[in-house]
């Protein structure tokens, strides 16, 4: 929402400097996002009046200027080709900014000859793209005065961010009235004498639907002239943005921006018979004035005559009866809609204009009259004619409330202290009708439904900066809340994947279809039900199933950027149906290229699946699972490598994936490299023990642990986790524990064989141990191993 | 000079010229061992009369203890000059760079979360969430959204289909977990919201998905002054400005009434943006006193309880803080990015 400081002081009669007004207005809550004043941009910059043009000695192009300033006269080189003696332009002395080449004028010297300033053109100035010479000014103009008071520059803009609920504040008397309010100035009474009828309307207006549209003022106007609107009426658009049109056309915009009293004219001699206000049905068209065709639904509420569809009601007109330079005979519309009916159907079709705008926030019905007199007198002002008397169809709603409000409200709900008096005060410089505390609702405030609504108003007026803060009241008994189990595993989930080298990122919750099926959408989702209606792009379309897709897509992004050793991770949402429990927390991770990088102190090591495992258990045991409880199954779902991945599982509850992702998957991404991920479920891990915070007892044994090295002959299909389990079963006490340390395939051992080189660490608790007991239980071990896997000691 | 100051001449000299401490010990056995030419004439006193025994002895063990007192310290010699030598061997290349070691980072978002949930933590605040899939009762209906409001059109919201006569949709902001924490806990109520937003919008600056903060106080007494005291001293702790001026101006939502926009003072001279300073304001949250409305749709009589509600976007609030330029980079991972924005592990732990 614009205004000029011109067009509002037509209605606020203040002494106020722009920067208060402004501050004010966001005081109040209206806020001001931006100021536009060009006299501030055109500082110093004045008219010049050239005296003299001569060509200059050495360059073909360029004449040396004598320009008058109004305080001295100025040598200045100039390039455009318009410069001549005599004429007035725009002249920037040293040291002014200029806008358009975004530099601080410099004194310089051109080819020899010096230059103390600048001839300005528009573009120069931002004015406009023109460039093809400099600026020149009406004769009349005055030497030496502010450039911005010639080029008609003198008004600045303000922009207000206006909140959905301020519909009263969509024309600048609104705006006006809540100043005048906010004692910043007194609000100038309008000019809304009736203009006398000097015929009746030859047009009548019959309402079908008085819910959508409860009243309707027409009048005819006959024997205009439309052409141009005088100049004021420009400027005052043009300052706002709106481009002007024609004089009757600017009528109705002026009283929309400045009034906030959309209207709408008609070519009365394209009318046929009378005008209908009704609800449309489904097949009906509109050709509107936005060049644009519209197909319409039942239910929309349509101005037409006799042909049909003339416009919709409260959004645009139509090309058909619209105003043109030979209209002769005007019909005036000034009428009321409802507010819901309007949002809809702009909602439906998509249509943004000035009048739905005002409308679906809602306008003053009781000004629908005055606003009809003063458009009147506007059409009979600038394009002559005669008015007829007025037809009203239906009547204005009352949309006021009366409010039961206590003063003591105030300082309950809003903190303040203001005194029942100043209160009175505030809400009836609002408009309110104050009867006793019963608070009436002026007609053009449709937001104000209750008490806290009074509140709010009493407090903006006088300024929420006035509340005084005071701090949040604990609440007894509580001192410091504590996370819930789920916060702590995502927090101690994200803390452990950094400390072991993954960077954390944040990735999309929805991705591309073909993505999500390859990473179970088609099986473990309900994929149509996950597809959003309206997605932004195809690529950001149906709710993750997993996050790994999106991390293989980031990894592979900075691969090609040539980080390709980037391990990252990433704690968030998947989303297996879109009911409240479909939503499940993932601690996912990938790394690809090195796990540990080529450097002197050793050779480099590819990521591999075995360190996602590392990274899984991690995660399982920063949320506190014993890890030793847990099984490997080698069924991982699709996307990982059937050979190289597996499950991490708690009895039968599958806590974790780990493993390469599938080479065809990745085939299907598009990327060559190979990459290893995790997924771990951080809802299904088990609640941790009530076991109390104690840890068991440290019974350290005072003798030394024994350790014996063995290598073993296996079966390659022979887990690595079943000749650790044989091994330990020999003696739990003993045993505690088994270090796999090499493992060998090729020259020596037989093929589909391999050699398991493990450590066993035997700690005595009770007495040093002997060498013969030593050997007897080694020799134990290598008959469990023989047992248990058919594996032999390595000879 | 008598025999056994020859002697001693002599040992002295071979412990002088013993060079390592191997010479040394042969020198120590050739005199003092067992077989040794001090033990020797030790052994040689018994023929001698007592008198005699006496004397020698005497001198025999002051030749002892000093030879032994030589061999000592020219150990002690040889034993720093085999570490000097061995010092002076063992050099390595300093400037080298140890052994990598893993090293990730925290996400900057994952990191304000953290930074707020302390704050709000003294304060008193629990912490709840909720899930990202939304029917319209909750992300609008029972937020006093009317059905066709312009409020609506604010929220460019993203739906899925229709479910069992519901409107599904993606919520638009953290407020819809206001409505399940009124819907579960009756009053008085502290609790702060975190998590993932989304809305259509995808420019400079708005990303389809976001995050927003969300903290809400119910009970029957907690006023615009408490809403005020509260967020003022939330700005100064994260922002960790103790004066940090503030500003609160009137807005509109529909979930609240009265309704405000909350500032904090800031220059941006020279293009610079410095949090504290000068006389700019930055907008940095909306706030406001629950709408009656939304307690009675939640089940809370509005005549008894009243309370606050704000919200804020993380991405913005940590841009500022840690001078974060460009809101899209928050989700493009990458690698550069995360290692210069992210958070050490135990940052702040």
């Amino acid at each position: 929402m614009k205004l000029s400081l011109s067009w509002l002081k037509e209605y606020l009669d203040t002494q106020a400097a722009l920067d208060e007004i402004s501050k004010k207005l966001t005081a109040i809550g209206l806020e001001v996002e931006g100021i536009h004043d060009p006299a501030a941009m055109l500082k110093g910059v004045v008219v010049g009046h050239v005296v003299s043009a001569e060509k200059h000695p050495d360059a073909d192009k360029l004449q040396c200027l004598i320009v008058d300033t109004g305080a001295e006269k100025l040598k200045v080189v100039c390039g455009a080709p318009n410069a001549k003696a005599g004429m007035k332009g725009v002249f920037a002395p040293v040291g002014s900014y200029i806008p358009g080449s975004a530099m601080t004028l410099k004194k310089g010297n051109i080819r020899g000859q010096e230059s103390n300033g600048m001839m300005c053109s528009e573009r120069e100035l931002l004015l406009s793209e023109e460039h093809n010479g400099i600026i020149e000014l009406a004769a009349a103009a005055v030497t030496g005065s502010p450039a911005a008071d010639a080029l008609g520059l003198n008004d600045p803009v303000l922009e207000i961010n206006l909140t959905p609920n301020r519909g009263d504040c969509a024309g600048i008397y609104g705006i006006a009235r809540d100043l005048a309010a906010a004692g910043l100035g007194k609000l100038k009474p309008l000019k809304t004498a009736a203009v006398a009828g000097k015929f009746k309307s030859p047009v009548t207006v019959s309402l079908k639907d008085e819910k959508s549209c409860p009243l309707f003022i027409g009048r005819y106007i006959r024997g205009v002239k439309n052409g141009a609107s005088p100049q004021w009426l420009q400027d005052k658009l043009k300052a706002v943005g709106q481009k002007p049109i024609s004089a009757l056309v600017d009528i109705t915009n002026y009283m929309t921006l400045g009034l906030n009293r959309p209207l709408h004219v008609f070519d009365a001699d394209k009318l046929q018979g009378n005008i209908h206000v009704r609800l449309s049905a489904k097949g009906e068209r509109l050709a509107a004035l936005n060049d644009k065709s519209y197909d319409l639904d039942d239910g929309m509420v349509v101005i037409c005559d006799d042909s049909g569809v003339l416009g919709l009601g409260g959004i645009i007109g139509g090309v058909s009866s619209a105003v043109s330079e030979k209209t002769v005979n005007v019909y005036l519309e000034c009428a009321y809609f409802d507010q819901t009916a309007i949002a809809k159907t702009g909602q439906k079709l998509q249509i943004d204009s000035d009048a739905r705008y005002r409308f679906e926030r809602g306008i003053d019905p009781a000004f629908a009259s005055a606003g009809a007199e003063i458009a009147t007198q506007m059409i009979l002002d600038l394009c002559g004619g005669e008015a007829s008397e007025v037809f009203v169809a239906g009547t204005a709603p009352d949309v006021s409330r009366t409010i039961n409000y206590a003063p003591q409200r105030l300082k309950l709900l809003g903190g303040s202290d203001l005194t029942e008096a100043r209160q009175k005060e505030i809400l009836t410089a609002l408009g309110f009708a104050l009867n006793g505390w019963a608070v009436k609702t002026p007609s053009w405030r449709h937001d104000v439904e209750g008490a806290p609504d009074i509140v709010e108003e009493i407090l903006r007026i006088d300024g929420y900066d006035n509340i005084p803060p005071q701090p949040v009241v604990r609440l007894p008994g509580q001192l410091r809340s504590e996370p819930s189990p789920l916060q702590k595993r995502v927090i101690s989930s994200r803390r452990t994947l950094a400390s072991r080298g993954l960077y954390e990122t944040v990735t999309w919750s929805f991705m591309d279809d073909a993505k999500s099926d390859l990473f179970g959408a088609a099986a473990t989702q309900n994929k149509k039900a996950l597809t959003l209606v309206n997605p932004i792009s195809a690529d950001l379309a149906v709710m993750r199933p997993s996050i790994l897709p999106n991390l293989i897509e980031a990894a592979g992004k900075n691969t090609d950027k040539g980080y390709p050793d980037a391990a990252l991770f990433e704690v968030g949402g998947v989303y297996l149906s879109p009911e409240y429990d479909g939503q499940l927390t993932v601690a996912t991770g990938l790394r690809s290229g090195n796990a540990v990088a080529r450097h002197w102190s050793g050779a480099a090591r590819s990521a591999d699946a075995l360190d996602a495992k590392g990274d899984a258990l991690a995660v399982l045991e920063a949320c506190g699972i014993n890890v030793n409880s847990l099984q490997i199954t080698i069924d991982a779902p699709a996307w990982y490598h059937p050979g190289r991945s597996g499950v991490l599982r708690l009895g039968r509850d599958a806590l974790a994936y780990f493993g390469e992702i599938h080479p065809a998957v990745l085939a299907s991404l598009k990327r060559d490299e190979a990459y290893a991920g995790f997924e771990v479920f951080l809802q299904k891990l088990p609640a941790p023990k009530k076991k109390g915070t104690r840890k068991e007892l440290l019974k350290p044994s005072p003798f030394q642990p024994v350790s014996r090295d063995f290598a073993f002959i296996v079966d390659q299909t022979v887990e690595a986790d079943k000749l650790v389990r044989a091994i330990k079963s020999v003696d739990k006490n003993l045993i505690t524990a088994v270090d796999i340390f090499d493992i060998y395939m090729g020259k020596g051992v037989t093929p589909g064989k391999k050699s398991v080189a493990l450590a066993v660490t035997l700690q005595p608790v009770e007495k040093t141990l002997t060498d013969e007991e030593i050997n007897a239980l080694s020799a134990k071990i290598i008959e469990a191993v023989e047992k248990g896997t058919g594996g032999a000691l390595r000879s | 000079m008598s025999n056994l100051e020859l002697l001693k001449k002599e040992l002295v000299e071979t412990v002088r010229a013993a060079n390592d401490i191997p010479a040394l010990e042969e020198v120590r056995v050739t005199a003092l061992g067992k077989k040794g030419k001090v033990t020797s004439l030790m052994q040689t006193l018994g023929c001698l009369s007592p008198e005699q025994r006496k004397e020698m002895g005497q001198a025999l063990n002051k030749l002892k203890d000093e030879i032994t007192a030589e061999i000592e310290a020219k150990s002690l010699l040889l034993k720093k000059a085999a570490l000097d030598e061995r010092l002076e061997k063992e050099k390595i290349d300093v400037t080298l760079s140890p052994r990598p070691s893993p090293k990730g980072t925290i996400h900057p978002i994952s990191k304000t979360v953290e930074e707020l949930v302390a704050i709000f933590a003294d304060m008193g605040f629990s912490v709840a969430e909720g899930p990202d899939i939304e029917d319209d009762f909750h992300n609008f209906t029972a937020l006093n959204f009317p059905e066709g409001h312009p409020a609506r059109q604010m929220h460019d919201t993203f739906y899925l289909p229709e479910a069992a006569g519901k409107t599904r949709l993606l919520r638009t902001h953290t407020s819809t977990v206001q409505v399940h924490v009124m819907q579960m806990q009756k009053p008085p109520i502290r609790v702060i919201i975190p998590g993932r937003t989304y809305r259509s919008d995808y420019d400079m600056t708005h990303t389809p998905m976001f995050h927003q903060l969300e903290g809400l106080v119910i009970d029957k007494t907690t006023h615009m002054g408490h809403l005020k005291g509260c967020l003022i001293e939330f700005c100064r702790r994260f922002f960790e400005v103790d004066e940090l001026p503030t500003r609160f101006r009137p807005s509109f939502f529909p979930f609240t009434e009265p309704s405000a926009e909350m500032d904090i003072g800031c220059s941006r001279a020279g293009g610079e943006l410095k949090i504290g300073e000068g006389k700019d304001w930055l907008e940095i949250l909306g706030c406001g006193m629950v709408h009656p409305n939304v307690l009675k749709n939640c089940g809370i009589d509005p005549d008894e309880y009243q309370g606050f509600a704000f919200g804020m976007g993380l991405e913005r609030i940590a841009m500022l803080k840690y001078g974060i330029p460009d809101l899209r980079t928050f989700f493009e991972s990458d690698v550069r990015w995360l290692k210069h924005y992210g958070f050490g592990p135990m940052e702040g732990a």
